[in-house]
């Protein structure tokens, strides 16, 4: 802890933190990685002579201070080093979205005006090379994995191997060299550029948001002993290099804290590999929790009706006693003893298929968590909180502290940050770790930041009454009005939607309509085991989506929302009254999602026209047909005629009062 | 794209005859196999592609004709000679243990690699060990090339027809082979299967060096892949060129091909 404490100050750059590390925790994993099915591992002494030899090979590539190299590939150790060594020279790292197609990487390329690219092995090589001449200020490309990539002109790429062990050669002849880094190290301020992390475009093309040293340090470090983080914790990183939660939660908090990051084998393998690690600190979106928590129903499900009973019998129990357990309040002795066996029949063995043995944090955030999911989890004793943030804020503007946490709030404001709602109900806040500006956009720089120095989050919420902490209900751009000036909230809907299991996805609509109509993408993963079980024969998704009993088993979830939201005040006249299945899963290639996986509900609308014209002209099917993007980048047509069915309302007590 | 010394040949088959009775599969075909070409085997259904692969593993013997791997002239070889000396293969329809894991499958094919005996083996100690140690680090190579990390402890029974197709690769790929042969790897996959079968398969040619030979129906694939290519039609050799000059071969266009439409 006392290292934490004495982070700040002198040591505002990340290079700084990387000496400190070294020297104070030397022998302790800094970075695994699973190679040829063995966890390699590299301690922080180990890891500081590579990015310093790595550092030197750069500079004699030709890699300047205020250079940017973009860094595009899965979570590898040498990628994490390219950063390192990038920051060591002054040079500025940009990660890019590994799965971005090249017309995407073009342009993140571009904009950030890259002298160098780390790629990952020959697939992410391809691309850069086939947007080459969008690229001018182009040195060079190092990569990490050579296969497939020996005949290709070496003019312009070299192995990352190669480029360390040409430093750490150049640092052996030349004895003043060292001195040389660690000036270049020292000279650092917390001033400059750390990164440039490219936000994922939620809304229209994405933008470099540029953070500093120092502030990011600033707010690692708030957290860091928010959540008393040390040396002696492990995370997974398999988040995506280019997401500020990556960033933020494996790269900044692991340089500050010094813990260890666990590389994946590979992006297929993260489950395992969970397991294998048993991470002490975890981050996961909402959609993964519910990943596993699908899964894990399903396979009870297979499981002999003792151990079934078993399971759901302690499950009851934790949902009784879970919650007060894991936050220290009072419980009766009798619901602690069958806690205590609960724990050793099911809860502990459960955590241990899933990888959460050891976690002693997990945040999700991202996008609103099922109460149920969330709660679920919490009741067997995994400690799973909220944060709410955004790339802007280097991360958290919220995050639940433990003992106060609730399912419906992303918690009061973080350490040393300060929030305001705004009177168009728009969250604002100053943080630590905000950022300094839009990379090249003055303009939309001018945007965000208020003229007293908040950030507009372009989020709309308020602080809960009871609790005090904050509560989002959407962006504040998208929460329209039904015709007859009824609040709609699509997210708000769509989340609730979302929270059956059957529904992977939901895009609602209703601004300025006279009522609100709804698609449905069904999740595969549970659909098709309901499908299985009741000999239901399908041959793709498209049919099983437009499979009548699918439609069916959709229609009364939707019914039941529509039953809970009558409830609600507010919300009770933005009921869906219609829908249809999607004949194709939403999907980032096609952009109707992000590459977060958050669906863009404009393009969404304009894409499928047609089926949104139909909605509200009373027609019960619909014929749509839309290009889709394969992997390799080429293009098809996929069409379909869909059904809309007819949902009935739930009457409100304001509605019974007008008929009375 | 090749490297040189293509022009070596790796493999002569010289006017092989094999007949089952009556039936004739094949007559008097003779073609050679370059050391570090692809080379692909086309031909209509029947036209005895398979047997031509039989034969050059050693599964089936010419009545007459001869095979001449390496520089050693042999007409009676055994399968298992033919694996030590060098050739492995995969199978048109998988030929996996369907129980074992994919892992477990591949280091199958090491089995001729081994040099200790099967009591070292049994009691796992000492050198065996150390042997045992030094398969699995080539399997785990292989595992990572074929990039099956995530099946490696899955039976293989499981697994999609793609991804056993894959482990077929592996295991005999984890032979060493100098010349490989592949039975219609492609068969029933779809398009991103294909594709990335397409990309292990000339990776494999590149990495390791190897000699492919290849049975295939997707003529795209084909075309693509193979530096020259042998046409069959009822067990008789009628083409043999360039993927372009075989395109043009008005006797492969009656026989197989078509004209386009």
């Amino acid at each position: 802890m006392g290292a934490v404490m004495a982070v700040g100050g002198s040591l505002d750059t990340f290079p700084k933190l990387l000496l400190r590390n070294a020297a104070q925790f030397g022998n302790h994993a800094a970075i695994r990685h699973k190679d040829l099915g063995i966890w390699q591992t590299w301690n922080w002494a180990q890891v500081l002579d590579i990015v310093r030899a790595y550092a030197v090979g750069l500079q004699r590539l030709g890699l300047k201070q205020n250079d940017t190299i973009a860094i595009v590939g899965s979570n590898r150790p040498k990628l994490y080093w390219t950063m390192m060594a990038a920051q060591m020279v002054r040079a500025i790292p940009v990660p890019v979205y590994s799965d971005a197609v090249a017309d995407e990487l073009s342009y993140v390329l571009g904009h950030a005006d890259v002298n160098f690219v780390a790629a990952q092995d020959q697939e992410q090589v391809d691309k850069v090379l086939s947007v080459l001449e969008r690229l001018p200020h182009l040195q060079t490309i190092v990569y990490d994995e050579a296969r497939g990539l020996r005949d290709y002109d070496h003019s312009r790429l070299r192995k990352i191997e190669d480029v360390i062990a040409d430093g750490r050669a150049a640092l052996a002849g030349d004895g003043s060299l060292a001195a040389k880094v660690d000036e270049l190290i020292d000279s650092g301020e917390g001033s400059d550029t750390s990164i440039i992390l490219y936000t994922s475009g939620t809304t229209g093309a994405s933008k470099g948001v540029v953070l500093s040293a120092k502030r990011c340090i600033d707010a690692a470090t708030d957290t860091v002993s928010f959540d008393k983080l040390t040396e002696n914790d492990v995370a997974l990183a398999y988040l995506p290099l280019a997401w500020v939660g990556d960033h933020y939660l494996n790269y900044a908090q692991g340089l500050v804290a010094g813990f260890c990051m666990a590389c994946p084998e590979g992006p297929e393998t993260v489950q395992q590999d969970l397991r294998e690690i048993g991470p002490s600190y975890y981050f996961a979106p909402p959609r993964v929790f519910e990943t596993m928590l699908t899964r894990l129903m399903i396979r009870m499900e297979d499981a002999s009706a003792i151990k079934r009973s078993m399971f759901h019998y302690f499950l009851k129990i934790a949902r009784r006693h879970g919650e007060a357990i894991l936050t220290g309040k009072t419980v009766p002795p009798s619901g602690r003893i069958l806690y205590a066996i609960g724990r050793m029949l099911v809860y502990e063995p459960l955590k241990n298929v899933l990888g959460l043995s050891r976690v002693r944090v997990a945040y999700t955030a991202g996008e609103a968590i099922g109460p149920d999911l969330f709660v679920f989890y919490r009741s067997i004793g995994l400690n799973l909180k909220q944060l709410y943030g955004q790339t802007e804020a280097f991360l958290y503007v919220t995050c639940q502290p433990d003992g106060e946490i609730f399912a419906d709030t992303v918690g009061p404001p973080a350490p040393n940050v300060v929030i305001r709602i705004a009177d168009t109900g728009e969250v604002q806040f100053k943080s630590p770790g905000m950022f300094v500006q839009y990379f090249k956009d003055p303009a939309k720089t001018a945007e965000t930041l208020t003229p007293d120095g908040y950030v507009k989050t372009g989020d709309a919420g308020f602080f809960d009454e009871k609790t005090g902490h904050l509560k989002i209900i959407d962006r504040a751009k998208d929460v329209g009005r039904l015709k007859d000036g009824t609040l709609f909230a699509p997210k708000y809907l769509e989340n609730r939607l979302k929270f059956f299991p059957n529904i992977k996805e939901a895009v609602t609509f209703g601004d300025g309509r006279d009522f609100v109509c709804a698609m449905i993408n069904i999740d595969l993963t549970a659909v098709s085991n309901w499908a299985e079980r009741n000999n239901i024969a399908y041959g793709s998704y498209q049919e099983l989506a437009a499979h009548p009993l699918v439609y069916d088993m959709i229609g009364r979830n939707i019914a039941e929302m529509n039953g809970s939201l009558a409830e609600e005040k507010v919300m009770a006249g933005a009921q869906v009254r219609r829908f249809m299945i999607l004949h194709k899963e939403l999907e980032a290639d096609d952009g109707e999602l992000t590459r977060t996986q958050k669906v863009r509900r404009s393009f969404v609308a304009d894409r499928y026209a047609a089926l949104l014209a139909a909605f509200y002209n009373g027609a019960n099917e619909a014929d749509i047909s839309t290009e889709v993007t394969f992997e390799d980048g080429r293009k098809g047509r996929r069409s379909a005629r869909l059904r809309i069915y007819d949902l009935p309302t739930t009457q409100t007590p304001a509605d019974l009062e007008k008929a009375a | 794209m090749r490297s040189p010394g293509i022009n070596d040949v790796l493999l002569r088959v010289e006017g092989v005859s094999l007949a089952f009775g009556g039936v004739k599969a094949l007559t008097d075909v003779s073609f050679d196999v370059r050391k570090g070409e692809i080379r692909a085997i086309i031909g209509p259904n029947g036209a005895g592609k398979t047997s031509m692969l039989n034969v050059v593993n050693g599964f089936y013997h010419p009545n007459q004709g001869s095979i001449t791997f390496k520089g050693k002239t042999r007409t009676r070889m055994q399968p298992y000679e033919a694996s030590r000396g060098g050739i492995a293969r995969t199978f048109q329809n998988v030929a996996l243990f369907k129980g074992m894991s994919a892992l477990d499958n591949i280091t199958a094919g090491r089995t001729l690699k081994m040099r200790c005996g099967i009591f070292w083996q049994a009691l796992r100690f000492g050198p065996a060990q150390r042997e045992e140690i030094e398969h699995r680090r080539r399997v785990e190579e292989i595992i990572d090339f074929l990039e099956i990390e995530v099946i490696r402890k899955v039976p293989v029974a499981r697994l999609p027809y793609g991804l056993q197709k894959r482990v077929e690769l592996g295991r005999a790929l984890a032979m060493e082979p100098e010349l490989l042969l592949l039975d219609e790897p492609m068969a029933g996959m779809n398009l991103e299967e294909k594709e990335d079968m397409s990309r292990f398969i000339i990776d494999v040619n590149n990495h390791y060096g190897t000699t492919i030979a290849l049975i295939e129906h997707d003529m795209a694939v084909v075309m693509d892949l193979s530096d020259r290519v042998v046409v069959l039609d009822h067990g008789v050799k009628i083409a043999d060129g360039s993927p372009d000059e075989v395109k043009r071969n008005q006797a492969v266009i009656d026989a197989y091909l078509g004209v386009a439409h």
